[in-house]
């Protein structure tokens, strides 16, 4: 049973959906698909974007017409109908929660009716599944928050939050790629850059993969982030079966 | 030796084709809004396609050159003079070092562009020189121009074989009233029959609301189904998104990756410059085409960009005449 449909957007792109519903699921087969396009080295595909349930593809009209590269899509999907086993990374992302890199925490706990310890054991307990990136540059939206520490975002957005703050939002968690305004409540901060355009890879994760917090004090926070401002910190990448 | 930004302008930008690959991580493709008028820019002086120009907005900005060069000057009329002089525009220009450009008002149009037979020295950030200003990158330090600015040239290149041939028709940007075509979809599927019909054959006013990022609508409201809320998916240079207050916004060059309102079309990528080149107030009306009539569309503008570099690649009239004179001339001392 064909569980994708294809659909213009415009003479330059096009979007494959894959349902409607966000489950780690019908987004693995999303990363499949993408993976397996990249291998393919379509000429003429320049750049796509995942999402929770869908695939945008921009492609160039001069190298493809829309029925050709319709053909090439499909026949890609039937081949890859079913979505096996596979493996994903995991990048560990350190993180000095609480005092003044995550002054929300306390909120967070007194919200949760737990102590800041259990909060931090709750949140970084867990790998949390990239759907996908966007909003920011590097912005991801990670599924799987225990429900125990969902917050409702601040009454009043702050005006510039720092790159690298890790907050919750409602029912999302996430990192703060570059110094934006945002209503998350924080929690703590990553010495880690996410996003750093003068890097090789200037945006380390895609969608498909998990992200881990690791919790560590304030002096290897400070550790990790002087070696990470002089580029020189990699993160610890896992491998995980899904 | 280069540019220096006497005058900023209203809003002044490095732009080129923008900044690809990397919109499934979330980053932005900014690059210029007006494709065809940058390409001939570019065409005017043998450019690479995708070399880096000056657009700029409704209020252009003044430039001193501190070597010699060639430009081109396309878009919208923003009366361009040169030392004073009206500057021709969809020609290609010989400059002077001290010269000094100064663009006005956009009398036609909205946004023009000047590009450089010099190259502006603009590094290349993950793949383009274009100004992304909401992620602060690429460009001139990430940012519009402003005055003091100064950028220099990559070469020297005051050269160009059939110079008086480097003369192209203007593009007209003086109409109040623009058709845009557009593809169906992708979520068209999310209004109503009635809502449609609504999109296809109602007045759109362009609001104030018209920046780099997208171009918010004024007219009557496209109904939903049910809601136009969609779980957030993927967005493209010209997509027509309805939110549910159903006043569809066209997203432009500075739009983000994703969104998480139907887009009910998507504008045809040739109209697309028509669209950038509204003012306030100007009238919109949307006629749906197939998206093979969009890319057999855009193939015919690739012919057309095609002859026109022929054309400037031929010796024009006054040059042959004095060829053939001197032909004549030559043959009556050889005897």
């Amino acid at each position: 049973m064909q569980n994708w449909k294809i659909v213009t957007a415009g003479d330059s792109s096009l979007l494959v959906e894959f349902g409607s519903e966000i489950c780690p699921e019908i987004n693995q087969k999303i990363t499949a698909t993408v993976q397996l396009i990249k291998a393919q080295h379509i000429e003429g595909v320049l750049d796509m974007i995942p999402a929770f349930c869908s695939l945008l593809i921009n492609y160039d009209p001069r190298v493809m017409t829309y029925e050709e590269i319709r053909a090439r899509i499909q026949a890609l999907l039937r081949v890859d109908a079913k979505s096996g086993s596979q493996k994903s990374r995991i990048f560990e992302i350190p993180v000095c929660y609480g005092g003044r890199y995550g002054p929300d925490l306390a909120y967070i706990a007194s919200h949760a009716g737990l102590s800041e310890q259990e909060v931090i054991e709750i949140h970084s307990s867990r790998d949390y599944l990239i759907y996908m990136l966007g909003f920011l540059p590097g912005f991801c939206y990670l599924g799987g928050l225990d429900e125990r520490i969902h917050t409702p975002r601040l009454a009043a957005p702050r005006i510039r939050i720092e790159a690298g703050s890790v907050g919750i939002g409602g029912s999302q968690t996430g990192i703060y790629p570059m110094d934006s305004p945002g209503g998350w409540q924080l929690m703590g901060m990553t010495p880690v850059k996410t996003y750093d355009p003068e890097r090789e890879i200037p945006i380390l994760v895609e969608a498909g993969d998990y992200i881990r917090f690791v919790p560590v004090d304030e002096s290897e926070y400070l550790r990790i982030k002087e070696l990470a401002d002089r580029g020189e910190y990699q993160c610890t990448v896992g491998e995980k079966e899904v | 030796m280069g540019i220096r930004i006497i005058k900023g302008g209203l809003l002044t930008t490095v732009q080129d084709l923008g900044r690809t690959g990397y919109q499934s991580q979330g980053f932005g493709v900014a690059g210029v809004m007006d494709v065809r008028s940058f390409k001939i820019a570019n065409l005017l002086l043998d450019n690479p396609e995708n070399e880096a120009v000056l657009e700029f907005t409704l209020i252009g900005p003044t430039l001193e050159f501190t070597a010699a060069t060639i430009i081109a000057i396309t878009g919208g009329d923003f009366q361009p003079t040169l030392n004073g002089e009206p500057a021709p525009m969809y020609t290609a220009i010989y400059i002077n070092k001290g010269d000094i450009l100064r663009f006005g008002s956009a009398r036609t149009g909205s946004r023009g562009y000047v590009a450089f037979s010099s190259y502006l020295k603009i590094p290349v950030v993950m793949g383009s020189r274009c100004t992304n200003m909401k992620s602060r990158i690429g460009g001139f330090k990430g940012r519009a121009l402003q005055a003091g600015d100064y950028i220099e040239f990559r070469i020297r290149r005051r050269y160009l074989p059939f110079f008086l041939s480097r003369q192209l028709e203007l593009d007209e940007f003086d109409q109040e009233e623009a058709v845009l075509r557009v593809v169906m979809g992708p979520q068209d599927d999310k209004f109503s029959r009635q809502g449609i019909d609504t999109f296809l054959k109602s007045e759109y006013t362009v609001t104030s609301d018209f920046d780099r990022m997208g171009c918010r609508l004024e007219g009557p409201i496209i109904a939903p189904k049910t809601t136009s809320d969609i779980i957030s998916d993927g967005i493209t240079f010209g997509s027509v998104q309805v939110p549910s207050q159903g006043k569809p916004i066209i997203l432009l060059a500075d739009r983000q990756t994703t969104g998480g309102y139907a887009k009910i079309a998507t504008v045809a990528s040739v109209d697309i410059p028509k669209l950038v080149q509204r003012k306030t107030d100007h009238r919109i009306r949307f006629r749906a085409i197939s998206v093979q009539e969009a890319q057999q569309l855009y193939r015919k503008q690739e012919q057309e960009f095609a002859r026109m570099r022929a054309a400037i690649h031929r010796p024009c009239k006054e040059v042959l005449e004095c060829r053939q004179v001197a032909k004549r001339m030559r043959k009556l001392f050889e005897d």
